[in-house]
C-alpha cells in the first residue's frame, strides 16, 4: 500500500476522531440544549423542536447507536440541518456563502507569508548573524503580540485615523455581491488590511524555523562539496541547502494550519469579515449548537484535506520517497 | 508558533548547559531579558490583587467619571461605566497567569508521561500514543475550543483549563518522545539497566533528568500557547465574562468601542501586558534553545575567530537511533504516520 494511501487512512480516522467528538459534545454537557434554543428563538416550529432534539440527541427515545448512524448518515449527505438563528435558512447554504470569502483571503495570506518567511529564513540561515538575522528578535515582539491586538491598532491608525484602508467588513456597503468589477475591486480593496496583519503576524514563526534548519544543513559536507566544486553560491543556496532545508519546512507547514485556521477566526471578528469563522463565533454566542457543529466540522476537514495535499506535494518534492512510491 | 526543536541531544551538551543554568553571568542575554520580564509580572500577579486601588468591578456612577483619562486617582483612567482600569490590570494579569501556568503544568506533566512512556514501554503503546497525538494535533484547536466552551463557558475559569490542557499536550509529548529515544539506546540506561534499577526507577532518575531542558521548553511553550488561546478566547466572548483576566478587559473594551472613543488607557494596557509577557516568553525560550544547543547562538559572535567569518562546518547533529524495532502491528500503524516518510532515505543513504 503506497504512502499516499496509508495517509489517506490516517486523514480518515482523524476525521472519524473529529465526528464523533462532535456527535458526543452537545450530548455530555450539562443542562437542556434545545430548551436553551428554543427560548431564545421563540418563532421555531414545533417540527424544527423534534429535528434539534433528535440532533442534540435531549430527550430522544432512540437509542444512542441509532443516533450515531443516523447522524453520520446527515453528515455524508452534507444535510447539516436548518439553522436557527436565521431561521429557515439552511445551514448548507449559510456555509456556502462564507466559505470562499475565508478560503480566499486566508488561502492567499498564509501562502504569501509561508513563501516570504521561507525566503527570509534561507537568507537569515545562510547570513547567519546578517541583517535578516538581526531581525529577528524584533519579528519575534510583533509575533507575541496578541493578533487582535495589533489588528486593531493598524485598523485605528491606517483605517480609522488615515483612511488608507477601508475599516472592515468585506466589501463596500451598498454593492451587491457579483462578478462584476466594481464589486471584486471592493473585495479585493478590503482584503488588503487584513491579509496584511496575517502575513506580518505569521512570517516570523516560519523565518525561524527555516533559519534554524538551513544552519544546521548547511553544516552538511555535501553543501561544503558544492562550494568546493567552485559552483555559484546562489546555486550551494538554493538548490543543494534550501532544497533539503525546505522538507521539514513543509511537514511544520501541515502541523502549522491548525493555527492559520485560528488567526484566521480572529482576523474575521476583528475585521468583521463574512468569512466562516465570524459564522462560528456568532453561531456559538448565539446558542445556535447546529451551525456550530457543522462549522466545526467542514474547518476541521478542510485542515485534513489541506494536510493531505501537504504529504502530496512531500512526496512530490522528495525525490527519494518518489522513487521509493515508484518502486512499492 | 514558534516551536524550535532543539536539534542536538548528546547528553554531555545537556549536562554542561545544566551547569550553566547555575551561573547567571553565563545566560545568554535573551534568557537573562526573558527571566527578568517575567518575574515582574509573576511580581504583579502574586501581589497584584493586594493592592488594587478600587474594586475591579465598581461601576462608579459619577457621569465625569466615564471614560476618563488617566490621572492621580485613576492611574489607567476609568471604563465608559467608570471602572479603574488599574484595578482591572492588577486582577486581571493575575487571573490569567494564573490559568496559563495552571494549563503549563497540567499540559506538560501529561506530555512528559505520555512521551516518556511511549519511548521506553515501545511496541504497541508506542505506536497507538503516537497515533492520538498525531490526530490531536491535525484536529484544528481553536475551533474545538470555541464548540466546547460555547457549551460551558459559563461555569467559570475551570472549563477553560481543563480544555486548555486536554488539548495542549500531543506537541510537547511528540518531541519528548524523540528525545526519550534518542537517550534510551545509551550507555548509561544499558549500564542501569543492567545494575538491576526497575523502569520506574530509570524513568525517573535516569531518562527525565536528561531532559530538563527540553521539558522547560516545552513549558515555556505551552504557557504561552495558554495566555494567546484563552487571551483570544476570552476577546472573541467565549469565555466566563464576569471575571477579570487580560482577555475579558479587552472583550469589554473592544465591545465598548473604546478604541474608536480614543480611550487608548482602557485597550493598551492590558494588550501591551500581554505582549510583555509573551515576548519574556518567547525570550525565555529561545534562551533555553541557544544554551542547549550553541549553534543557535549569536553567531555574528560565535563564528568570528581572529576576524575571520567561519561558516559552521561540523557535522550536523542528528536524532541518533530513532528507528525502534517495531512488532508487525506496531510497524502496521506506524506506517500511517507523516514520520514514515523518513524511513526509507534514513535505510537508502
Amino acid at each position: 500500500m503506497s504512502y499516499i494511501a496509508r495517509r489517506l487512512i490516517f486523514y480518515v480516522v482523524a476525521a472519524w476522531v473529529a465526528l464523533t467528538a462532535n456527535f458526543f459534545i452537545p450530548r455530555l454537557v450539562p443542562g437542556n440544549a434545545v430548551e436553551a434554543i428554543m427560548s431564545k428563538f421563540p418563532e421555531l416550529s414545533p417540527a424544527t423542536y423534534k429535528a434539534l432534539e433528535a440532533m442534540l440527541g435531549v430527550g430522544h427515545p432512540a437509542g444512542l447507536w441509532s443516533q450515531y448512524v443516523s447522524y453520520l448518515d446527515d453528515v455524508a449527505h452534507f444535510n447539516f440541518g436548518i439553522d436557527v438563528s436565521q431561521y429557515p435558512a439552511h445551514v448548507s447554504t449559510l456555509l456556502g456563502e462564507t466559505i470562499p470569502w475565508t478560503l480566499t483571503l486566508v488561502g492567499t495570506a498564509t501562502v504569501i507569508a509561508f513563501f516570504l518567511g521561507t525566503g527570509l529564513g534561507i537568507l537569515a540561515g545562510w547570513r547567519h548573524g546578517g541583517w535578516a538575522d538581526r531581525a529577528l528578535p524584533g519579528l519575534m515582539f510583533i509575533q507575541a503580540i496578541p493578533y487582535f491586538f495589533l489588528a486593531l491598532i493598524l485598523i485605528e491608525v491606517l483605517a480609522v485615523k488615515l483612511h488608507v484602508f477601508p475599516i472592515g467588513s468585506g466589501y463596500a456597503g451598498g454593492l451587491v455581491p457579483g462578478w462584476n468589477w466594481a464589486f471584486i475591486g471592493s473585495a479585493i480593496y478590503h482584503s488588503l488590511l487584513p491579509a496584511f496583519t496575517i502575513v506580518i503576524t505569521s512570517v516570523a514563526g516560519w523565518m525561524l524555523q527555516m533559519r534554524n534548519v538551513m544552519i544546521t544543513t548547511i553544516g552538511e559536507d555535501y553543501v561544503l562539496a558544492g562550494q568546493a566544486k567552485g559552483l555559484t553560491n546562489r546555486r550551494v543556496v538554493f538548490t543543494y541547502a534550501a532544497r533539503n532545508a525546505l522538507l521539514p519546512q513543509l511537514q511544520g507547514f501541515g502541523l502549522a494550519l491548525g493555527f492559520v485556521v485560528s488567526g484566521a477566526i480572529i482576523m474575521e471578528i476583528v475585521f468583521s469579515y463574512p468569512g466562516i469563522g465570524l459564522l462560528l463565533v456568532n453561531a456559538v454566542t448565539s446558542n445556535d449548537y447546529p451551525l456550530t457543529e457543522a462549522i466545526f466540522l467542514v474547518i476541521t476537514f478542510a485542515v485534513l484535506l489541506a494536510n493531505l495535499i501537504v504529504d502530496l506535494v512531500l512526496v512530490f518534492i522528495d525525490p527519494r520517497v518518489r522513487t521509493r512510491e515508484a518502486t512499492a | 508558533m514558534t516551536a524550535v526543536l532543539p536539534v542536538s541531544t548528546s547528553p554531555e551538551i545537556v549536562a554542561e548547559g545544566r551547569q550553566e543554568i547555575g551561573h547567571w553571568r553565563r545566560l545568554p542575554l535573551k534568557a537573562k531579558a526573558g527571566i527578568v520580564l517575567l518575574g515582574l509580572f509573576v511580581l504583579v500577579a502574586i501581589i497584584g490583587p493586594l493592592v488594587t486601588p478600587y474594586d475591579p468591578s465598581y461601576q462608579n456612577p459619577s457621569l465625569n467619571l466615564s471614560m476618563h483619562a488617566p490621572d492621580a486617582a485613576h492611574l489607567l483612567g476609568t471604563t465608559s461605566s467608570g471602572q479603574d482600569v488599574l484595578s482591572q490590570l492588577l486582577v486581571g494579569i493575575r487571573l490569567t497567569m494564573e490559568l496559563a501556568f495552571i494549563v503549563g503544568v497540567v499540559a506538560t506533566v501529561l506530555s512528559v508521561a505520555v512521551g516518556v512512556c511511549a519511548a521506553t514501554f515501545g511496541g504497541l503503546w508506542d505506536e497507538l500514543l503516537t497515533l492520538v497525538a498525531n490526530v490531536f494535533l491535525v484536529i484544528p484547536a481553536l475551533p474545538l475550543l470555541i464548540v466546547l466552551l460555547g457549551y460551558l463557558s459559563q461555569h467559570g475559569q475551570w472549563p477553560t483549563i481543563l480544555v486548555l490542557s486536554a488539548l495542549g499536550w500531543p506537541w510537547g509529548a511528540k518531541v519528548i518522545r524523540a528525545q526519550t529515544l534518542a537517550i534510551r539506546n545509551r550507555d548509561f540506561i544499558a549500564a542501569a539497566r543492567e545494575a538491576g534499577e526497575s523502569s520506574w526507577r530509570i524513568i525517573a532518575f535516569e531518562i527525565i533528568p536528561n531532559e530538563y531542558s527540553l521539558i522547560a521548553a516545552n513549558f515555556v511553550n505551552t504557557v504561552l500557547y495558554a495566555i494567546g488561546t484563552s487571551v483570544a478566547l476570552a476577546f472573541i466572548g467565549v469565555a466566563d465574562l464576569s471575571s477579570w483576566s487580560l482577555g475579558t478587559i479587552l472583550y469589554w473594551a473592544q465591545s465598548q468601542q473604546a478604541l474608536t472613543l480614543g480611550a487608548w488607557w482602557w485597550f493598551v494596557p492590558p494588550g501591551l501586558a500581554v505582549a510583555l509577557i509573551g515576548t519574556s516568553l518567547v525570550l525565555l525560550n529561545t534562551g533555553i534553545d541557544e544554551l542547549v544547543n550553541p549553534r543557535l547562538r549569536d553567531a555574528a559572535r560565535a563564528n568570528r575567530i581572529a576576524g575571520r567569518t567561519l561558516r559552521p562546518a561540523d557535522p550536523t547533529p542528528v536524532l541518533a537511533d530513532l528507528q525502534p524495532r517495531r512488532s508487525p502491528v506496531g510497524a502496521f500503524l506506524h506506517s500511517f504516520s507523516r514520520s514514515s516518510l523518513a524511513d526509507g532515505n534514513e535505510a537508502s543513504r
